[in-house]
């Protein structure tokens, strides 16, 4: 349908309307949100991811993310046959232009795995900072309060999962809010809202009508690196034991 | 990616902690040892180390005043240190370091260095003239009581401030052992041993601080070594430094036999980027050669030079050898992946905020100021006649 | 008193010490921010300053609600579930103001990126080797990406 100009007039107006909606002030003084009421986390579904990179570039593109960190990214596995201690990795600039083109391997699988930070119910980050400037909001989303970070790179020593880095114009430490600013309002991840095929979903723990539930009944998941025992909450679905 | 060889998570590509936090554990390490060479006279009645009781005290101020400044550099927010003091986080153990730091500096260093001074300060502030009487004056804060009850008061607190002092001593350095032992996500780092392992090279380092600075001091003053007193501290290093070598084995035995998911890539890191920093300068030329040598002295007899000789060897071995372990441990963490996949390079910039320039500037700060604290309370009686303890040559 | 005459330096060091404890608690209490532990060891202010933080993606939604013959034309194809922006780029700002132009994704690049056939890609994802299927003739020349599939009537 071509928007006319008689379109916009009528349009305009309903446009705002929805677009003020959606911009609903701070969540702590919301009526629309409670933080008490969620419990965030993430599902990625392994054999629904095709590499294209989607993900890292939309998060760049919401949040500012400087070039060479990442706030999420995806890494590429090869696995040759039971030789799952031995994976062959890459991640070209984070994934972010996606991957060069490989031929099948008679031997050995490839698949496609999205990181991010996992934001953890017990994570190892926020319990080393110094000054408090790190934490777990009450919504379960782990955050870097920017105006109060001494920029001392502790937290980014004590993640296991290599998510965290030290932002090289602001210097201070800098990682994956799970979009709090778009979560608060209504709104999915920008990595999720882009993902093509639906491999990264966001899901609320506490919302008894979340899809994650059923989901997790029927499906066998797993999280990244559980020895660590870190409470991690992005859960993947399929995850191979040859990843790192 | 240059300088990458296999994976590395994208993030972990370049270092976060450079030199200087590769500084300040040394820094901290040679002023805690230098107290615990100090405390050897007050607490431990080790009368042989006397001469080098006051040098002790000063060298550990002069190093604990340079400390913070290496963190100051590092931070990204220097300005906002401070909140340290503020809002300290518990669970942190650096949230530590500004408390541990102050009640270092201000009830046990400053105090045990007052206390013992305090006779010649008063002495001073009345022969003195300009501004240096009026800085002795005010470190008198007013009072000029030498009496012997003043006097014996003072040596009692100051006994028992050395005596809490040795564990506020563990606990400076210690803490920094836990800053990277209770890190779990790092099996370079994470171990129970590591604040041992510090504390004990700490104590090596600083006691072969003072004795360098000892033996330096008299050559440039013109006076005779005592030499009961260096053997003794060789003594008392070579102890120090055998529990350090055997803990820091066990670390390393207990790796190679359980080795577990890390081992292989660590293993690779010390073959490789790691061999010149940790085989040949930390363990061969910086703990074993020290080791033989001063181990050598206590078995056969060799003249007075010699030893001093053998001992200035030594000394700068354990120096450079404990430099670079710190290295190994802080750089060392950094350089392969957590997916064990990979490892990157460390670039150390020439004259950056973290780089080469500062850190050699930081390591020489201190001497500066120690000639400055020698000068304004000297270590020594300032008349040249015969000194405290007879010349033995060679005992 | 002759203890405190004897120890008179050790209570005024004592004194030095408790002044600046003291001075310390009050330039604490002026400096310490707010909202600091309102709900944890952290400033409460920083969740609000997080979460205003600007959207540059709009949300399918957003354009749901005036593309809505867009929609249903995806919604009955194999993009069912392609969200809007995750081809034609952050538009929040065409959301708040429609009468800015986005402009149309470049179809030469944005194609190729998820559907370039590669080994690596879980297998029954539709992949094409580009040459071979189209010998470089631009993809909507014959797919409608709204709903691509050439037999349910996609064709252009």
């Amino acid at each position: 349908m071509k928007i006319t100009r008689r379109h916009l007039i009528l349009l305009l107006p309903a446009a705002a309307v929805a677009w003020e909606s959606i911009l609903a002030g701070t969540p702590e003084a919301s009526p629309n949100y409670a933080m008490t009421d969620h419990w965030w986390s993430m599902l990625i579904d392994i054999p629904k991811c095709i590499g294209c990179g989607n993900c890292v570039r939309a998060c760049q593109a919401e949040n500012d993310v400087p070039d060479g960190f990442f706030r999420t990214w995806v890494e590429r596995y090869h696995v040759e046959d039971w030789n799952l201690a031995n994976p062959q990795v890459i991640s070209p600039d984070g994934g972010k232009e996606g991957f060069p083109s490989v031929a099948e391997d008679p031997n050995g699988k490839y698949f496609f795995v999205p990181k991010l930070c996992n934001h953890c119910a017990d994570s190892p980050c926020t319990q080393v900072c110094p000054v408090g400037a790190t934490f777990v909001t009450t919504d379960g989303v782990v955050v870097v309060d920017q105006k109060y970070c001494l920029g001392c790179a502790y937290c980014v020593q004590a993640c296991p999962y290599g998510c965290r880095y030290i932002h090289p114009e602001k210097r201070v430490a800098d990682k994956c809010t799970l979009c709090y600013h778009r979560i608060t309002k209504g709104l999915t991840t920008a990595c999720c809202e882009a993902c093509p095929t639906g491999a990264r979903q966001l899901a609320d723990l506490k919302n008894p009508k979340d899809p994650i539930h059923a989901f997790l009944k029927n499906h066998s998941v797993q999280v990244l690196k559980p020895q660590m025992a870190t409470g991690a909450k992005v859960f993947y679905n399929d995850l191979d034991g040859s990843v790192r | 990616m240059p300088g990458v060889e296999g994976f590395m998570y994208p993030n972990e590509v370049s270092l976060y902690w450079s030199v200087l936090i590769v500084l300040y554990p040394y820094v901290t390490g040679l002023v805690a040892g230098a107290f615990i060479l100090a405390s050897l006279v007050r607490v431990f009645r080790v009368e042989a180390v006397a001469p080098t009781y006051r040098l002790a005290l000063l060298t550990a101020l002069a190093f604990l005043l340079v400390a913070p400044l290496p963190l100051q550099l590092h931070l990204g927010h220097p300005e906002r240190s401070f909140e340290m003091y503020l809002t300290p986080h518990r669970t942190s153990a650096m949230a530590m370091f500004g408390f541990v730091y102050l009640w270092y500096l201000m009830a046990v260093l400053t105090v045990e260095i007052w206390l013992d001074y305090r006779a010649d300060i008063v002495a001073l502030s009345q022969t003195t003239r300009g501004w240096r009487r009026l800085l002795y004056r005010i470190l008198t804060l007013g009072s000029t009581n030498v009496s012997e009850r003043a006097l014996h008061i003072d040596e009692r607190v100051g006994w028992f401030i050395t005596l809490i002092g040795i564990p506020s001593a563990f606990l400076l350095h210690g803490y920094v052992g836990f800053i990277f032992g209770s890190i779990k996500a790092n099996p370079w780092w994470s171990s129970p041993l590591m604040p041992v392992v510090f504390i004990f090279s700490a104590m090596v380092s600083g006691i072969a601080a003072v004795m360098l600075l000892y033996m330096a001091l008299m050559r440039l003053r013109g006076q005779p070594i005592d030499m009961r007193c260096v053997d003794t501290i060789a003594q008392y290093m070579l102890y120090i430094f055998t529990i350090d070598f055997s803990l820091e084995m066990l670390d390393l035995v207990h790796r190679i036999y359980e080795a577990d998911e890390s081992f292989r890539s660590l293993d690779f890191m010390v073959h490789t980027k790691l061999w010149f920093s940790q085989v040949v300068l930390q363990i061969c030329l910086g703990t074993l050669v020290p080791i033989l040598l001063v181990g050598l002295v206590q078995v056969t007899k060799l003249s007075a030079p010699l030893r001093r000789r053998m001992y200035a060897v030594s000394g700068s071995l354990a120096l450079i050898g404990i430099f670079a372990m710190r290295w190994n441990v802080v750089i060392g963490g950094q350089l392969f992946s957590k997916s064990f996949l990979g490892y990157t390079t460390y670039k150390m910039g020439l004259a950056t905020r973290e780089g080469l320039l500062v850190s050699i500037g930081f390591t020489i700060l201190p001497l500066f100021i120690l000639a400055v604290l020698v000068k304004l309370l000297p270590p020594w009686p300032q008349e040249q006649h015969a000194p405290r303890h007879a010349v033995v040559a060679g005992d | 008193m002759s203890i405190f005459r004897d120890a008179e330096h050790l209570f005024r060091l004592a004194g030095v010490y408790l002044a600046g404890t003291l001075i310390f608690l009050v330039v604490r209490a002026g400096v310490i921010p707010q909202s600091f532990g309102q709900y944890g060891h952290y400033r409460g202010a920083a969740i609000g300053e997080i979460a205003a933080r600007p959207l540059h993606f709009a949300g399918h939604q957003s354009c749901e609600s005036c593309h809505s013959d867009v929609a249903q034309t995806k919604a009955g194809g194999m993009h069912a579930h392609v969200n809007c922006e995750a081809c034609h780029g952050p538009l929040a700002k065409h959301a708040a103001d429609p009468s800015i132009d986005p402009g149309k994704p470049d179809v030469a690049t944005l194609c190729v990126r998820c559907h370039t056939a590669s080994a690596a890609r879980p297998k029954g994802f539709p992949q094409v080797d580009a040459e071979q299927h189209s010998g470089g003739v631009a993809c909507n020349t014959c797919h409608q990406p709204h709903n691509p599939a050439i037999a349910a009537g996609g064709a252009r």
